[in-house]
């Protein structure tokens, strides 16, 4: 177990510094100027000299990314003050500390991501086991009807119906904001209650989908049957032996939505106007506010090359086939 | 294992021995009543025919005929048909219906109140703007909509089939050639999978966009489609790369490639009579997956700003307004919402149908 967790946290290290040098390479260096970007339309030229300067542009590309990479563990001072150790530098738009920045706007998307996914791998579990269970009945049909249904629809069609229908008319829900934890608790739990009902709902479907699939084919294997035989009840069998051979492959499943729930959250924030790291990046884009996308990207992928290798274990966890080494 | 036989010797004749061609049409009869048509359903091959007729049924036939008989799948390829039609055709459309996405009917001829708010109800539809005019500028949202479809599925496309050849070429070289170019390429497209994808979308459309104008001249709209291209295309071609690769690295092992390579065959000859043939189906039902996502990618991210800019009209776009006037003029934005549903729907089912009818073994 120790020996799989080193081997790939190395390689996710290896991973995120490539994906760093990459981006880092993509956003300063190949745009004629990224002092000029970052000036925006209307830009005198002592600006530019300026921001070049404050960037440190007139090293060679390496250089600027060693520098970047340093101070990330170590902090570095910049000609506009210190930054301290996760250092991402100072925001182009608006001279603030990235990092600052981003601890402020993190648990928005984190709770979106988690509450999300707690939702859908309730809802699209849950109702592919009914469905497997009650095969062709009824129930199995309308869930398969509302799975493509829900496999269909865009956040951003079915995000201000939600609203409109659920806390306008009907005022069941809070439409949507997010307060900072410590000052309304009760306020952020329920106004991110809707944005993650939504953003589950695109995707419980395929989980539904794969589950129900997964529990019809495990139902005819051999230790299914041995166990069948053995005269256990069918629940038992069904909950116990097949609900475990079908969870290693949802989560595997799981493993890979993991970049898509967070492309979701990005636009379940904006349709909601909440101010999570999604908007944000949406509008250091906008502002071409290099420093801070490239805080976000660096962030975004190290979240989810991690949780890939919780993901991993827990797949070793469930199937004891798998011998992580 | 049928087909690939009769690829390799019946088919395609790439050798003409007797006996194999006798053998041929023996596997074929046998693969005769599992198959679900009902004997001598569709054409004229009956069960009862000779060996040589029964030989001109291909797989691509096959698959043909147990589509047609899918009534779902058929209905679901006229809707995406006709969405292909509209897009094609949205000038012609908006000609016959006289008006273009980019004039301010509502403002010119004082459809709007003072708030932007269409004057009619239900978003100003009338017999003259049959979905009604857009808040605050004015526009015709038909003209819009079809426009928006046009550009939306244009870069959707271009997208899939630029990304589905990279994927298919990519993953030829790896599974033929494997080894060292195999294991770089596996892991670069590792690498490529690792990067979140929406954040790569929103954060690198800016920068290639910058890599053709500067950022202080007026960029042209088909710049913008370019970059959209480009950037939906880089972190796109990787699923189809990896299943291609499965399935050539099982099929290079088999009885009938080995076959044709001692019968002298080059290997670009082995790999576009023999292995081309068996992995298609597998690319075309990956592609009818993609190309609703990536119509949806591409509407999300027009949706966010940072994709196709206004005014060019874009699917995406609509919904943004939408977003902005939904609690006042909710009407507009179900127009935009339910064709993407019925778009995305029907995709959805054709894909399903195409995977049926290209592997009758697949249990739903």
């Amino acid at each position: 177990m120790l020996r799989f967790l080193v081997r790939r946290l190395l390689g996710a290290a290896v991973i995120l510094l490539l994906i760093s040098a990459i981006t880092y390479f993509l956003f300063f260096f190949l745009p004629s100027d990224p002092a000029l970007l970052s000036c925006g339309k209307n830009c005198d030229p002592q600006n530019v000299a300026l921001i070049r300067k404050n960037l440190g542009l007139d090293h060679p590309i390496w250089v600027q990314y060693w520098h970047f990479m340093v101070g990330i563990f170590a902090g570095r001072d910049m000609p506009v003050g210190h930054c301290p150790a996760p250092c991402f530098g100072y925001s182009f738009a608006d001279q603030q500390l990235v990092w600052n920045t981003i601890s402020d706007r993190y648990p928005t998307t984190l709770s979106l991501g988690v509450g999300g996914a707690a939702i859908f791998l309730t809802v699209g579990v849950g109702l592919g086991l009914i469905s497997a269970w009650q095969q062709g009945k009824l129930f199995d049909r309308v869930a398969s009807a509302a799975s493509l249904l829900g496999q269909s629809v865009q956040i951003y069609f079915i995000g201000p119906i939600a609203i409109l229908l659920l806390s306008t008319k009907l005022d069941l829900l809070d439409r949507g904001h997010d307060p900072h934890w410590t000052s309304d608790p009760a306020g952020s739990v329920s106004g991110l209650l809707l944005p993650c009902l939504i953003l589950s709902v695109i995707f419980w479907s395929n989980y539904s989908r794969q589950t129900r699939s997964l529990m019809v084919e495990q139902m005819s294997e051999d230790h299914i049957r041995a166990a069948r035989a053995k005269g256990m009840t069918s629940r038992y069998v069904f909950l116990r032996y097949a609900l475990r051979g079908a969870m290693a492959t949802v989560i595997t499943i799981f493993g890979v939505d993991l970049s898509a729930v967070l492309g979701g959250a990005i636009i379940t924030e904006v349709t909601f106007g909440l101010h999570g790291l999604g908007s944000l990046s949406v509008q250091a884009v906008l502002r071409s506010d290099l420093p801070l996308e490239m805080a976000v990207m660096l962030i975004g992928a190290t979240i989810i090359v991690l949780c890939n290798i919780v993901v991993d274990m827990a797949y070793a966890f469930i199937d004891p086939r798998i011998r992580l080494s | 294992m049928f087909r690939s036989i009769n690829d390799a010797f019946g088919r395609r004749s790439t050798l003409s021995v007797r006996g194999l061609c006798a053998m041929t049409s023996s596997t074929q009869a046998a693969t005769e009543p599992t198959d679900p048509l009902p004997p001598g359903g569709d054409s004229g091959t009956g069960t009862g025919l000779t060996a040589t007729e029964l030989i001109g049924r291909s797989p691509g036939s096959l698959a043909w005929a147990r589509f047609k008989r899918d009534r779902v799948g058929i209905a679901c390829a006229v809707t995406v048909l006709a969405f292909i039609l509209i897009a094609f055709a949205a000038p012609l459309i908006a000609k016959l219906y006289g008006k273009d996405p980019y004039q301010l009917y509502g403002q010119d001829r004082g459809l709007l109140n003072s708030y932007g708010i269409p004057l009619k109800p239900n978003g100003g539809v009338d017999g003259d703007f049959w979905f009604g005019v857009e808040p605050n500028l004015g526009r015709d949202v038909f003209t819009l909509l079809i426009y928006g479809i046009r550009t939306s599925l244009f870069i959707s496309l271009a997208v899939t089939v630029v990304s589905v050849v990279t994927g298919v070429l990519i993953g030829l070289v790896q599974g033929y050639l494997h080894g060292k170019v195999d294991y770089f390429l596996g892991r670069f497209s590792d690498l490529m999978l690792s990067f979140p994808q929406q954040l790569f979308f929103i954060a690198f459309t800016p920068v290639i966009v910058a890599l053709f104008v500067s950022p202080r001249d007026e960029e042209p709209t088909y710049v913008r489609i370019v970059a959209l291209i480009l950037v939906q295309f880089l972190l796109g071609w990787m699923v189809v790369g990896r299943l291609v690769r499965a399935q050539v690295l099982s099929l290079r092992e088999r009885e009938f490639i080995e076959a044709a390579r001692l019968s002298g065959a080059s290997n670009w000859r082995i790999i576009r009579k023999e292995i081309l043939p068996n992995i298609w189906s597998t690319v075309l039902v990956q592609a009818t997956l993609l190309l609703p996502a990536n119509v949806t990618a591409e509407a999300g991210l027009s949706f966010l700003g940072v994709g196709i800019q206004p005014p060019t009209p874009d699917w995406g776009l609509l919904f943004q307004s939408g977003a902005s006037y939904f609690e006042s003029d909710v009407t507009f934005m179900f127009f935009p919402g339910i064709a993407m549903l019925i778009f995305v729907v029907a995709f959805n089912l054709l894909g399903d149908s195409v995977r049926d009818a290209l592997d009758p073994k697949t249990v739903r």
